[in-house]
């Protein structure tokens, strides 16, 4: 029954997203229609295409799976989905509202612009599909670990056979109707993920005896975990490690290129702005479904060593109805195919305006653009494919890992820009450089975990290493900028107008200019 | 001209509202602050359900912020 109802909604899936192609038809000649769908969305759909890309399956699988295996410094995606609002708010209208009037499609198309520099678009542009690429794999790990647990897949090539079916399906989606058809299944994803949590948070809740049940059952098992004693409250050493992944976490998450693409296909600076306080229903519903974890625990469901993320998935399948356990995985599903399309989108978008239209082919026309997007759409998620297939799944857990401490490094240039141009481009250059080899080399020497331990001296704490590189790379380019200024390096020009980051601006502006 | 002072002024004025922006950091950013199992509400502990209220709290904060700073240029450029 569980696989049936799965392959049903999987199927309905699949034909609602080819239905897309009908969704707000028009021609598919530029960028902008591709890949942000003709910037449609109104509040309601803005709030599916953003949450869609930025709650991803990975994040529903893996959060659960630490508070399961290491206790409360798993929550810190709650404090982190809540106080990235408030800073969306102040910077997300601004980007909107420029990216709208310039015709961005990408950070790196402002960056441009607003430094009159290639070469810091370029840093922006790579970061962003670097970082992006192991997200994309990630969405498939979750997908191979729903089918793992429901028993239709089994190690090695043979068994990835569902996970191939459903990723070309995607391909062929994304290719013909880019972000149109991720959007169109987001509102499916907000759907079923919404009902089949609360379903299954109530239900396992009830069946186990009881909230106060459950966060005793937790506080019992975990300080036994191996190798590392967990806890059900947070332990003193890790405050400032759980601070910190959470303040990174926030301002590295509207860096990304796939949550970026969701906040520009809005159709106005009010669609963003109301988002803000709308968005956080899903940091809630990403709350109930870490507390998934401990209701794991208090359900006595054991994973292999290492396997914590089997633990979210076993727990449905062994406390809830068949055909309800197949709604869940079928929702879980379809929310990894939506951020994988999304993430997919995104990428191409980068690559095609701040690679192939920058580098080359600066000639290419609106349709060219659009054709190389659709390809690489394919490679991208066909590439992710062989990724995870080929690759140990460790290795993109890795790189992920270092991809949110890598997006981070393009804050100074994407985010203090949208505020101040008081950085010299060759500044925040430098500051990236710095800033991505001293992250990548904290991760790498903590081994590959998400905290660094900090000893300067008596000054010893944790913290997020992106966090730490990011600080190194403001306070680099903030030295090197009073300097290069002196010495006369060009600062070039500022594409961008004070005027064009507001929102009464964007409508006087294309009132005058008459609109697009 | 007036219609772009008359902007600019809602600004300024509306500017003040952001301050209730920070509240979200000062409460969820101290951790020794709600790192406590008591009191418990329905047998979840404290550490839990204070962030969840955040949750609630900063969305109907952000909402008030939002809705007390719109201009009626937020709304769609193209048809203003």
């Amino acid at each position: 029954v569980t696989t049936a109802v799965f392959a049903v909604v999987l199927l309905a899936a699949a034909g609602l997203g080819f239905a897309a192609r009908r969704w707000r038809a028009h021609d598919v000649t530029s960028l902008e229609q591709w890949g942000l769908a003709g910037r449609p969305f109104g509040t309601a759909l803005a709030w599916c295409v953003i949450s869609g890309g930025v709650y991803t399956t990975y994040t529903f699988i893996a959060v659960p799976a630490v508070l399961y295996t290491s206790g409360a410094l798993g929550f810190f995606a709650v404090p982190y989905t809540i106080i990235v609002y408030p800073m969306f708010l102040l910077a997300m209208p601004r980007l909107w509202a420029v990216a709208r009037r310039h015709g961005h499609v990408t950070t790196a198309d402002f960056v441009r612009d607003r430094y009159d520099s290639a070469g810091l678009a370029l840093a922006v542009a790579l970061t962003g599909m670097l970082a992006t690429m192991p997200y994309i794999a990630l969405q498939l790990i979750g997908i191979r670990v729903v089918l793992e647990a429901m028993g239709v897949s089994r190690p090695g090539l043979a068994g990835d056979i569902p996970l191939v079916v459903g990723f070309a399906v995607l391909a062929a989606v994304v290719f013909t109707t880019g972000l149109r058809g991720p959007a169109l299944l987001s509102v499916a994803k907000a759907v079923l993920i919404f009902g089949t949590t609360a379903v299954a948070a109530g239900w396992i809740t009830w069946k186990v005896g009881g909230p106060g049940v459950v966060f005793d059952a937790a506080a019992r098992a975990l300080p036994e975990r191996e190798p590392r004693p967990g806890s059900m409250l947070l332990a003193p050493a890790s405050y400032s490690a759980y601070a910190t992944l959470a303040v990174g976490s926030a301002l590295a998450l509207f860096l990304y290129p796939h949550t970026i693409t969701g906040v520009l296909s809005a159709r106005s600076v009010r669609a963003v702005r109301r988002n803000a306080a709308l968005l956080p229903a899903w940091s809630f519903l990403l709350g109930v479904f870490a507390l998934f974890g401990f209701l794991a625990i208090a359900a006595g469901i054991e994973t292999p060593r290492g396997r914590g993320a089997l633990a979210i998935p076993l727990l449905v399948r062994s406390m809830l109805p068949g055909w309800f356990a197949g709604l869940f995985f079928g929702a879980v599903v379809v929310g990894a195919l939506v951020s994988a399309g999304i993430m997919a989108v995104a990428a191409s978008n980068v690559f095609c305006r701040n690679i192939y239209k920058e580098y080359l082919k600066p000639s290419a026309t609106a349709r060219q653009q659009v054709q190389t997007a659709r390809a690489v759409s394919v490679v991208v998620t066909m590439g992710s494919l062989l990724f995870v297939t080929g690759l140990k799944t460790q290795a993109a857990i890795n790189l992920q890992l270092l991809g949110g401490v890598w997006i981070l490094q393009t804050l100074p240039a994407v985010g203090v820009g949208l505020y101040t141009r008081w950085f010299h481009r060759w500044g925040l250059i430098v500051g990236w450089a710095v800033g991505m080899v001293a992250g990548t080399a904290m991760v790498a020497s903590a081994g590959f975990v998400a905290v660094y331990q900090v000893s300067i001296g008596p000054l010893q704490f944790a913290s997020y290493p992106a966090l730490l590189a990011v600080g190194l790379n403001v306070v680099v380019a903030a030295i090197l900028t009073p300097i290069l200024t002196r010495a006369g390096v060009p600062r070039g020009l500022d594409a961008t107008d004070a005027s064009d980051y507001t929102p009464a601006a964007a409508r006087v502006s294309a009132f005058t200019m008459g609109a697009p | 001209v007036s219609h772009v002072q008359r902007d600019g002024e809602a600004t300024r004025v509306a500017r003040r509202w952001y301050a209730l922006l920070a509240l979200p950091f000062i409460g969820l950013l101290w951790p020794p602050l709600y790192v406590r199992d008591e009191p418990r509400l329905g047998g979840v502990p404290f550490f839990y359900w204070y962030q969840f209220a955040w949750v609630v709290v900063t969305a109907a904060l952000i909402w008030l912020v939002v809705r007390a700073t719109e201009l009626p240029g937020d709304d769609d450029p193209e048809r203003p």
